[in-house]
């Protein structure tokens, strides 16, 4: 003992940032507190900027009547319900992630991963080209659009069959059987939405490619409205999960001997995750690289442990696409650029900086 | 405390054709508060199992362990984590946890729901940390530590669970000599000075012949012998466990029994 020993403590006290020394209370304190401005600042700041400028004295004044009112209108009408969807997308796509990584022991996963989003961008896509040939508005289920339904629809067709891939030999889920079989249905609900563009017109194409690069401009706040219970049910799973996830990126068995229902926290964090991210796509579309980026760039600030990053992760990942969102609506205006291309642009060079930091 | 399995069986999942693949079949053992128990057999005899078995993480196909007599299944996963902790062979956290984060994710059967843990808790994983000699190491990068360290960072998290019972699956299979005796060392004051009771599942017999005050031999899923270190630990025995043919004699200036495996038997 005495050799290394000696070695390890004659070495260079180890350098701070990355290893937080605080309690976890004080360090989730913080984080929410931190993240919790910057998201709040994002929401409040961003429907102000844009093309047309306004101010925000203009904006709350009461004097002035709300029809006469423009900065008022931009601002509640044509921005916020914009900006709220890119906080809840963006919030709910880096909270799946942290869940899925997590889960399955894969800093690399996404909450596309399982196929989740793939299959809710065939339910989108079926919709959009058949759209004229069939009664697609019987589609329309309770709140949502029929877009949104059929890719609610997609998304847990595309889980439960993952699902019942990965349990199919026996009651604990198979990480690696789910990795495997969302990485397969993938690629062939990919060849099925290349399929159902090709047979589509030139309209149909271009609404398709459209929705699949993502897009925040919801309408209104009766799309938000309708993702939100979802979105609300998900976050009420997630505040179970992290300590178990803790333990659940030991391994099943480290994670069992201390405690932890290893088959129900699965079910948990899967159906949880599953979830969120459907609702995020089926009200903006598959929006890349938010639920990888979200929770690494917090994992480097606040440390890895999960009672922290959810909740950092759910707050950042929120202001992350707020301002992704407002690159693309101002960077190039009056034109914008698809959002979803301004967060590849960032997390596509970002996660091959970590792939290569981790090799 | 006594930890007892009765009768216990496991199957692993069937197989295409073959049926139920049995791992372990109709094993019994007594493990006595404050003893240091040794679990000897060849590759695929089932230790692991039957550790897991005994820590509650599997459940057996036929027969049952208790504790106390009273039986793992009527206990939640976190009654039987409070009492009873495992240090498995390897652990590969996916995420780069320091390593006294490892150590309180110790304290996680004893902590409610949503509550974090708390200056006891800290106490306790410090404690733990100075008991393995890895206090030096708390705020170090758990991946970056080698392996005799992540071992006893491991064993710290163990101790953590404050529990009556410690399973080790090979502690020291990937560890060389010195950290070997080191591992040794801590497993005996741990047993001696805090009356930890151990179940050490191991290929080392010359660990087990220091450490160990009985040893449950198995082959093939079953208990082919079981009693004092002494009584089992012979050349008799080591032949028909392993088909090996050994030296087994009493060193002194060690004070245990040794084996010096001379050949494969023919």
């Amino acid at each position: 003992m005495s050799v290394t020993d000696g070695v390890a403590r004659s070495g260079p006290p180890v350098a701070g940032l990355a290893l937080p020394r605080a309690s976890v209370r004080t360090r989730l304190l913080t984080a929410v507190g931190g993240f919790g401005t910057l998201a709040a600042a994002a929401c409040i700041l961003a429907p102000l900027l844009g093309t047309t400028e306004i101010s925000l004295a203009r904006v709350f004044d009461r004097s002035i009547p709300f029809q006469d009112n423009v900065d008022a209108q931009i601002f509640f009408v044509a921005r916020l319900p914009r900006v709220l969807a890119a906080a809840l997308v963006g919030s709910t796509l880096a909270s799946a992630g942290v869940v899925f990584q997590a889960m399955l022991r894969n800093p690399l996963a996404t909450p596309f991963t399982l196929g989740v989003s793939a299959g809710a961008s065939l339910g989108a896509m079926l919709v959009i080209v058949l759209g004229g040939t069939l009664a697609t508005g019987a589609l329309a289920f309770g709140p949502f659009t029929p877009v949104a339904a059929a890719s609610l629809a997609g998304a847990a067709m595309a889980a439960s069959l993952v699902y019942w891939l990965a349990t199919r030999r026996g009651y604990a889920m198979s990480t690696s059987v789910l990795l495997l079989a969302g990485v397969t249905l993938n690629s062939f609900f990919s060849a099925l939405i290349m399929f159902v563009q090709y047979i589509a017109d030139f309209t149909q194409v271009y609404r398709a490619a459209r929705w699949l690069m993502g897009d925040l401009d919801v309408g209104g706040f009766g799309a938000l409205g309708s993702a939100l219970p979802l979105v609300l049910v998900a976050f009420a799973l997630f505040a179970r999960l992290p300590s178990s996830l803790n333990l659940l990126s030991l391994g099943d068995d480290a994670a069992a001997a201390r405690g932890v229902d290893v088959v129900r926290a699965q079910r948990l964090a899967f159906f949880s995750a599953s979830l969120a991210t459907s609702a995020a796509v089926s009200l903006a579309g598959p929006i890349g690289f938010v639920g990888i980026v979200v929770p690494h760039l917090v994992r480097l600030i606040v440390g890895v442990d999960h009672r922290v990053v959810l909740p950092a992760a759910a707050l950042f990942g929120a202001a992350f696409l707020v301002l992704c969102d407002l690159v693309a609506r101002t960077l190039l205006a009056p034109v914008e650029i698809p959002v979803g291309v301004v967060t590849a642009m960032i997390g596509g060079p970002f996660f091959l900086w970590l792939l290569v930091r981790r090799g | 405390m006594s930890l007892t399995a009765a009768g216990v069986s496991y199957n692993y999942g069937r197989r295409a054709g073959v049926g139920p693949v049995p791992a372990l079949a109709g094993v019994s053992l007594h493990v006595a508060r404050g003893s240091l128990a040794g679990l000897l057999g060849p590759n695929g005899c089932g230790k692991t199992t039957l550790l897991k078995l005994l820590a509650g993480v599997l459940r057996p196909a036929e027969g049952q362990v208790s504790l106390d007599g009273q039986p793992l299944q009527r206990l939640s996963r976190r009654a039987v984590a409070r009492r009873i902790a495992v240090v498995p062979q390897e652990t590969h956290p996916a995420f780069d946890y320091t390593a006294l984060e490892m150590v309180l994710m110790g304290r996680h059967p004893h902590l409610g729901a949503f509550a974090l843990e708390g200056p006891a808790d800290l106490a306790i994983a410090a404690e733990a940390l100075e008991a393995t000699g890895t206090a030096h190491l708390a705020h170090r990068n758990y991946m970056t530590l080698s392996g005799g360290e992540k071992q006893r960072v491991v064993i710290a998290s163990a101790l953590a669970q404050s529990p009556d019972v410690l399973l080790l699956d090979e502690p020291t299979a990937s560890l060389d000599l010195g950290y070997q005796l080191d591992v040794a060392s801590l497993l005996r004051r741990l047993n001696r000075d805090r009356g930890v009771t151990m179940v050490l599942a191991t290929h080392d017999l010359n660990l087990a012949a220091s450490l160990c005050d009985s040893l449950v031999l198995l082959r093939e899923g079953r208990v082919l012998a079981d009693g004092t270190t002494s009584d089992v630990l012979t050349a008799a025995m080591v032949r028909r466990l392993y088909d090996v043919e050994a030296d087994v004699r009493l060193h002194q200036e060690a004070g245990h029994l040794t084996v010096v495996p001379v050949g494969r038997r023919p």
